[in-house]
């Protein structure tokens, strides 16, 4: 089971903000769902290497580059009129240096 | 003409029986009449449907100027609203993105545009594609037409719903673990996951980036391949898309049943499985058995572990793709905070349902220091031996054959309380996009209570065309996919 603390401190990584009192069932949750994902730790897996790509093995994964070229173009007014607060073409948020 | 397939449809179209103006307006007052009780579409936009039919009517009639029709011009589809779709709400059933009007169009959306058919509107969702009943939808669950105490399944659920109700004649899904097959099962139509990389991603909005694949959901295999042939193709915009030469997903629709190998792993008919799906999947087993098929038993052991795997790596990536949803750019803001840290995290916290923040919870867990190596890392490596599991059984067989969900469609709430509960409900369809395979789901039956089964097809990679005749060669001997639910009448 996992602690408060714990819960808070992912809570934190993931910038969720919990309310106190919704702590308990998310742990409580949380933790049923790293009991089921415990499992895996009994499997064996010396020497496997791990799998990033589904179709690794069998079609060539790597990236695929393209020439470094402008290929879009500039659609920042379109963009910034779906944004929560913008001005003068920059995307406003609260100030983060004094 | 509501119970027509994609193929009549376009016949009807192509020999002018029809316009494509008045089939649009069939299936809108369809899909409005029936949308209060089943809450399949979140956007039912009326203008665009008929515009897109008035152009593609012009191009039916081979108006100068206009581009050649296309098998599918004029025909009305509904998309899952996970697809970015220029001037219109795109929402992935979130309140995150409830404001969200995409400025551009997913690549799925071009390819229907271009194809000439008619957007219908824009189907409910599990937020962000995370659930499987539709009940984590920010804008409420989705009922079932055969049963509307029940989910439709999910995350697809909305467009599963709209297609088995004939509010649609067919739609667009994307599946994580599961989400194209199982909505398709509970709801008693067909729907292909196709390989991975196979449809791109560019404009669908990203859940789990090593197993996300967009694909189609119609009323049966032949309706399906119409629609992959448009959805599929190389697109350099999705850095997994796959160069790939063109391809007819129709071409073996007449395949050969006789000594087609077919597998059934002993995994997929273990305990936990409901006892009228086990019937169902046997006896369609059995009929293709009857056509000469010869039935080979194999086995998938790491797949035991498919559901921890997926529960790991799955909210792993969530975690990373879902860090976008900042309030910055777009959607949804916090209207008080007091910095910047904070606005992020109430905007968040407002944002996203209990089910997403738990995912994102459970990804954030396993990728921090100290849980990497026992988490995500040893999820990779199972993840690698549940894909050889399927190599060596592609050896011993052509095609992998099951159920598509361990029981049908339950009642809404009941497995609300429990996530692992929820979670298992995929059991049977999270292997296959594990080892990026492709997988179908078609109607076999139906259990004592009248609730639709589904029979699960895997095929080796790039196997849709084969998957897709065998599945049309049971539909072509049996009537569950033309079936419509009792709810729903036509």
């Amino acid at each position: 089971m996992l602690s408060p603390d714990q819960v808070r401190r992912i809570a934190l990584l993931a910038r969720i903000e919990l309310k106190p009192e919704e702590e308990p069932v998310i742990a409580e949750r949380l933790s049923r769902v790293l009991g089921l994902i415990d499992q895996i730790q009994k499997q064996d897996t010396a020497g496997i290497e791990p799998m990033a790509h589904p179709l690794d093995g069998h079609v060539p994964v790597a990236q695929r580059l393209r020439p470094d070229e402008v290929g879009e173009k500039d659609r920042r007014a379109e963009f910034q009129k779906i944004a929560p607060a913008v001005e003068g073409g920059l995307y406003l948020v609260p100030k983060v240096i004094e | 003409m509501l119970n027509s397939t994609l193929a009549e449809l376009s016949a009807s179209l192509a020999a002018k029986k029809i316009s494509s103006v008045e089939l649009t307006k069939l299936f809108i007052a369809r899909a409005k009449s029936l949308n209060s009780r089943l809450n399949a579409f979140i956007t039912l936009d009326e203008d665009r449907a008929l515009a897109d039919a008035r152009v593609a009517d012009e191009r039916r009639s081979g108006k100068s100027g206009a581009p050649a029709a296309e098998p599918l011009t004029g025909i009305p589809l509904a998309h899952k609203d996970i697809y970015c779709t220029r001037g219109m709400l795109t929402t992935c059933g979130s309140k995150m993105l409830a404001n969200f009007v995409s400025p551009y169009d997913a690549h799925v959306i071009e390819r229907f545009g271009q194809a000439g058919t008619v957007l219908l509107g824009k189907t409910n969702m599990d937020e962000f594609a995370m659930g499987s009943s539709n009940e984590t939808s920010h804008f409420g669950p989705v009922k079932n037409p055969w049963d509307a105490a029940r989910v439709p399944g999910g995350s697809s659920g909305g467009s599963a719903a709209a297609v088995a109700a004939r509010m649609s004649p067919a739609a667009t899904g994307t599946d994580t673990g599961g989400s194209i097959r199982q909505p398709a099962a509970l709801t008693g139509i067909s729907g292909l996951k196709p390989t991975y990389g196979v449809v791109s991603r560019y404009g669908m909005i990203a859940f789990a980036s090593s197993l996300d694949q967009g694909g189609p959901l119609g009323k049966s295999a032949e309706d399906l391949a119409l629609l992959l042939n448009v959805m599929a193709g190389f697109d350099p915009r999705d850095s997994t898309s796959l160069e790939r030469g063109k391809e007819d997903y129709g071409r073996h629709l007449g395949l050969e049943l006789k000594n087609l190998r077919l597998g059934l792993p002993k995994e997929f008919f273990a305990e936990g499985l409901d006892a009228d799906v086990r019937a169902r999947v046997m006896e369609a087993v059995k009929w293709y058995e009857g056509q000469g098929a010869k039935i080979v038993d194999v086995t998938l052991p790491a797949a035991a572990l498919a559901v921890p795997v997926y529960y790991v790596i799955a909210p792993a990536e969530a975690s990373s793709n879902l860090s976008r949803f900042d309030g910055v750019r777009y959607g949804h803001r916090a209207k008080e905070y007091q910095d910047l840290a904070d606005m992020y995290r109430r905007t968040r916290a407002e944002g996203f349902g209990a089910e997403v923040k738990r995912r994102i919870l459970v990804g954030t867990y396993v990728l921090s220091h100290g849980y990497y190596d026992a988490y995500y890392l040893q999820a990779q490596k199972v993840r690698r031996l549940i894909a050889r599991d399927f190599s060596a059984a592609f050896e011993q067989c052509d095609l992998i054959l099951g159920p598509t969900a361990p029981s049908t469609a339950f009642a809404l709430g009941a497995k609300t309380e429990d996530p692992v509960q929820m979670y298992l409900n995929d059991i049977f369809t999270i292997p296959a996009p594990l080892a990026g395979l492709p997988g179908l789901s078609i109607p076999c039956g139906f259990d004592a209570q009248g609730l639709p089964v589904g029979l699960q097809i895997m095929g080796n990679y790039f196997s849709e065309a084969t998957m897709l005749g065998a599945a049309h060669r049971y539909q072509q001997a049996t009537d569950w996919h033309l079936r419509v639910p009792k709810e729903t009448p036509l």
